[in-house]
């Protein structure tokens, strides 16, 4: 029953100590690892300015997703919300379009038919039992056999509901493959960091792109082929189509929630632990999503903005960022740390260390701000959206 | 105490003195209404309370509304600025929203709905219905209703002292080292004092119906409404320790060190909300139970036919109210949990379908072959019965933990509880107001201004908060005060429905101050022979002391 598969979002609480006291030095293996001592400065509540953003490294250009080539632009109706419309956003993920099947041609349908009947039934009684129409009462009010019967059609409804309900959850549990790229999306006050732990060890910083009459001099501000208001942001996660993508999530301050419809995912990141889940996405495009769990004042402006690039065009935006693309098959392996494994002996000797510390996941928290704070690749951290 | 619980007469007869005989004797002004230990009046008061609490909280959302009604930030920094006394910051602004939220959901939820279920029409008709001369414990009755006064007082002047905007969940992190300041640490307080309110007053009902019914009233042969309630306060009383527990973990976290919530010190924010929501689950069926109750004694009455399957419903709610403390988690879908306990989880909530289902078809078939009459209660009966329908079937819908991935923290959650809620809860409210209002001030509210009030409530809530099951579908997230452009066009319409609503509370006040003042007066029983329990046979308004000679129930 797809036991094993949930097992790895179960341990997401253990998980959490080893991966975030491993993590970036683990993830940045090749480079030198000076940002831990910077570990404590941990706990501020601004985006990187951008006057301590070191001098970028990638070109420059905001919307580019590839090396010189122009990055997607927003298309209506898919990856955002539609104006005045009826019904959910377009999927792009596998399990994606099985929920939007399930809620269209199960739920939907099952939901009216049932809302319409008792209306139907209501406006029946009310018309045939009325005072005029039926002046004297019938004194009925018992009747086992249609007690049953209203008891147990519910009980089969909800069965044939449940049936597709758990296949869709197995399927949202099946754990990501090895080889798959890994995404950490980590939440803060108000932005989203993501690390590519995989690849080099990129960091990216997001922020929301502010409207022209809104950014201080030299800020950049939104323009449309970066996205809608309040949805597009400075720097976009890259993501490539046709692979499987394991999302992790946490955050430093407060619980955030990484959220983007058009993958069907949300998932909630929550300071000391690692929640796990993986989608793959199936077709290019810019998707994006909003902060989905109250995180404070700026909660509305902390958007999710994913590039959909094919995987040689990925390759090419993580060679452009400094990056490196794994050895097929090898990387994930090595730095998600599985229940039991063993690992490396990096891994072996954290373990020895936590192991008599007083709460594993303090350690996770204090770690974890040298995720963001001590990023230096963090080319284009312009955002400061929060002035 | 069990003697004189179990011979309410001779506690009556002890307990008056010379010069009390006359069962219309009333205390004055101050000691009536302040000391008082009259359950009439204690219902009263509680009425009263919840009208003023409505008030705000409907206000609140109004100011919500409006800000919701565009795309972009029109005039929170305004009301901020306002509130500041000087310019406010964005952020104090964005902050202020949070204020909001939360302020309409803790005053709706706790000293709306709450105190004018269970504390007004659980006051007044509990002992009434089972013939009973008051409430078991009258002194505890009052403390009860003055604990959650101060309770309304700290959290209204919260938002003074810089306000908590923590949402009404009051979630760990965000409630402890997300909100230094005062604020917070009074809404838990405001929670820790109308959480011990409701423990006492869940302790009253529970001892008054199982120690003091007349002679004859069997658990069986209760009112469905007498049952609602105690189920409603077995719920209160077991699980608002939970909640007390929780928030008081929350105060030492923000004040005294500890780490329950904390990861650097080994605590986990995710504990908070197992227990806030095994608390909070039972919660939304302590607001909605005793509606169940209001509403099938309305379609008995108006149908002139006895409840269908009265053992059903009664039993139902039991069910209603075990299986509701076992779902909690279903409000955590995305938080990370394990693919078993999120089957689990999706499994057990579908459970809470069926004996839903039972009650819904159970009224209908109650109408059924009936000789119905219309009159305002019966018009917001029928209301509740298709709105809750509504609301039920869309919790099946975020019941599917995957779906739910989706769906949660968007405006279809936020449609979904305010179906239930403010087209559950409140319309039942509504139908108790009307079904009861004759007998409790003795005298006729006005039958057009009653049903004018429902049709525009009634359009106005459906204009409201249909539309936002389409922005829930579209994504938007909820607790958000400025939201992309594609959500404007249901954003607006909602802004239009709650214009809407609005009148028809003109309407319902209009109709209220009318009705008091010059109503005309109510007979004993207003309803005719449908109406068969014991608050018909007495006045109306009933004597100061019903009951001093039992009735007796055959």
């Amino acid at each position: 029953m797809g036991t094993s598969g949930l097992k790895r979002t179960a341990i997401a609480a253990g998980v959490a100590l080893a991966a975030m006291g491993l993590g970036p030095g683990a993830f940045a293996a090749p480079a030198p690892i000076p940002q831990q001592a910077a570990a404590p400065a941990g706990t501020s509540n601004t985006a990187p300015t951008t006057a301590a953003a070191t001098p970028p490294a990638a070109p420059t250009s905001p919307l580019l997703a590839v090396d010189g080539a122009p990055g997607a632009v927003a298309r209506p109706g898919i990856g955002q919300p539609s104006n005045g419309v009826f019904g959910l956003q377009p999927q792009v993920t596998r399990n994606g379009e099985f929920a939007h099947w399930m809620h269209n041609s199960i739920l939907f349908p099952v939901i009216t038919v049932i809302s319409l009947f008792v209306l139907a039934l209501l406006i029946w009684v009310v018309i045939r039992f009325r005072a005029q129409a039926n002046p004297i009462p019938s004194k009925t009010s018992h009747n086992t056999t249609i007690e049953i019967i209203w008891t147990l059609l519910p009980v089969a409804i909800l069965v044939l509901i449940a049936l597709p309900s758990i296949g869709l959850l197995q399927a949202q549990f099946r754990p990501a493959p090895a080889g798959a790229v890994t995404l950490k999306a980590i939440g803060n006050q108000w932005y989203w960091s993501y690390q590519y732990p995989d690849h080099g060890g990129i960091e990216i910083t997001a922020n929301m792109l502010k409207e022209k009459n809104q950014v201080g001099a030299g800020e950049r501000a939104r323009t449309d082929r970066d996205g809608p208001r309040l949805l597009a942001t400075d720097n976009r996660v890259v993501l490539p189509v046709g692979v499987p993508i394991r999302l992790i999530t946490t955050a430093n301050d407060v619980i955030h929630s990484w959220a983007v419809p058009a993958f069907w995912i949300k998932l909630d990141a929550v300071p000391g632990r690692l929640n796990e889940t993986s989608f793959t996405i199936e077709k290019p495009g810019l998707y994006f999503g909003q902060c989905s769990e109250l995180c404070g004042a700026r909660h509305a402006y902390m958007p999710i903005a994913v590039e959909a690039v094919t995987p040689a065009q990925f390759a090419a935006w993580i060679r452009a960022k400094g990056g490196t693309m794994p050895t097929p098959g090898a990387a994930s392996d090595k730095v998600i740390p599985q229940p039991g494994a063993d690992g490396s002996a990096a891994k072996a000797e954290e373990g020895a260390a936590t192991a008599n510390a007083t709460g594993p996941v303090e350690n996770a928290t204090t770690a974890a701000p040298a995720t963001t704070q001590g990023a230096s690749g963090n080319p284009s951290a312009a955002g400061n959206a929060g002035q | 105490m069990t003697d004189t619980a179990l011979h309410p007469s001779a506690f009556q007869t002890h307990g008056d003195h010379a010069h009390h005989h006359d069962a219309d004797h009333k205390p004055g002004f101050f000691a009536r209404w302040f000391m008082s230990t009259n359950h009439k009046d204690i219902g009263t008061l509680y009425l009263i309370f919840a009208i003023v609490a409505g008030i705000i909280g409907g206000a609140v959302s109004g100011l919500m509304r409006a800000e919701l009604a565009h795309p972009g930030i029109q005039y929170l920094q305004g009301w901020a600025s306002l509130l500041h006394g000087g310019e406010a910051s964005f952020d104090e602004s964005l902050h202020l929203w949070n204020v909001m939220i939360t302020a309409h959901g803790l005053i709706m939820v706790f000293f709306m709905v709450m105190p004018a279920m269970i504390g007004g029409f659980g006051n007044w008709f509990v002992p009434v219905m089972i013939g009973a001369p008051d409430m078991a414990f009258p002194r505890m009755n009052n403390i009860s209703f003055w604990l959650i006064v101060p309770a309304f007082i700290l959290l209204l002047a919260s938002p003074f002292f810089g306000g908590a905007g923590n949402g009404w969940t009051l979630y760990a992190p965000l409630s402890t080292y997300g909100e230094p300041g005062p604020s917070t640490d009074m809404a838990i307080l405001a929670l820790h004092l109308a959480g011990a309110s409701s423990i006492l007053g869940a302790i009253n009902f529970i001892t008054t119906i199982f120690n003091m019914r007349a002679p004859g009233m069997t658990l069986h042969k209760m009112p469905l409404f007498v049952w609602s309630v105690l189920v409603t306060a077995f719920l209160l009383l077991l699980s608002l320790p939970v909640l007390a527990a929780a928030i008081t973990m929350l105060l030492t976290d923000r004040n005294f060190g500890t780490t329950f919530f904390d990861p650097a010190g080994g605590g986990d924010p995710i504990l908070y909300q197992h227990l806030f929501w095994f608390f909070g689950h039972p919660e939304v069926y302590i607001m909605i139970l005793p509606g169940f109750g209001i509403v099938s004694q309305i379609i008995a009455t108006f149908s002139r036919k006895p409840v269908f399957g009265y053992l059903g419903m009664a039993y139902a709610m039991v069910a209603i109210g075990i299986v509701g403390f076992v779902v909690w988690a279903h409000h955590m879908f995305t938080t990370g949990l394990s693919v078993n306990t999120k089957m689990y989880f999706t499994a057990a909530t579908m459970v809470i379908a069926v004996p839903t289902g039972i009650k819904i078809f159970s009224w209908i078939a109650t109408m059924w072959g009936g000789s119905m009459r219309f009159p305002t209660p019966m018009t917001w009966a029928i209301g509740f019965i298709f709105m809750f329908t509504v609301g039920g079937v869309t919790g099946v819908v975020l019941a599917n933990g995957g779906i739910d991935d989706y769906m949660q923290d968007t405006y279809y959650v936020v449609a979904h509880f305010h179906y239930v809620l403010s087209l559950g809860a409140v319309f039942s409210l509504f139908a108790g107001f009307y079904y009861w209002f004759p007998k409790m001030s003795g005298r006729m509210y006005n039958e057009f201004l009653g049903q004018l009030h429902f049709i525009v409530f009634f359009i106005g809530v459906n204009v409201m908060f249909f539309p936002m099951h389409f922005l829930g579908l579209q994504g938007m997230p909820r607790r958000y005060p400025d939201y992309p452009d594609a959500f404007a066009h249901w954003n607006t319409v909602a802004s239009i429905g709650y214009m809407i609503m609005a009148a028809g509370m003109v309407i319902f006040f209009i109709n209220l101050v009318y009705s008091l003042l010059a109503g005309p007066k109510a007979p004993d029983n207003p309803w005719g022979e449908g109406a068969t329990t014991l608050e018909w046979t007495l006045s109306s308004p009933p004597p100061y002391h019903q009951f001093e000679t039992l009735p007796r129930i055959d």
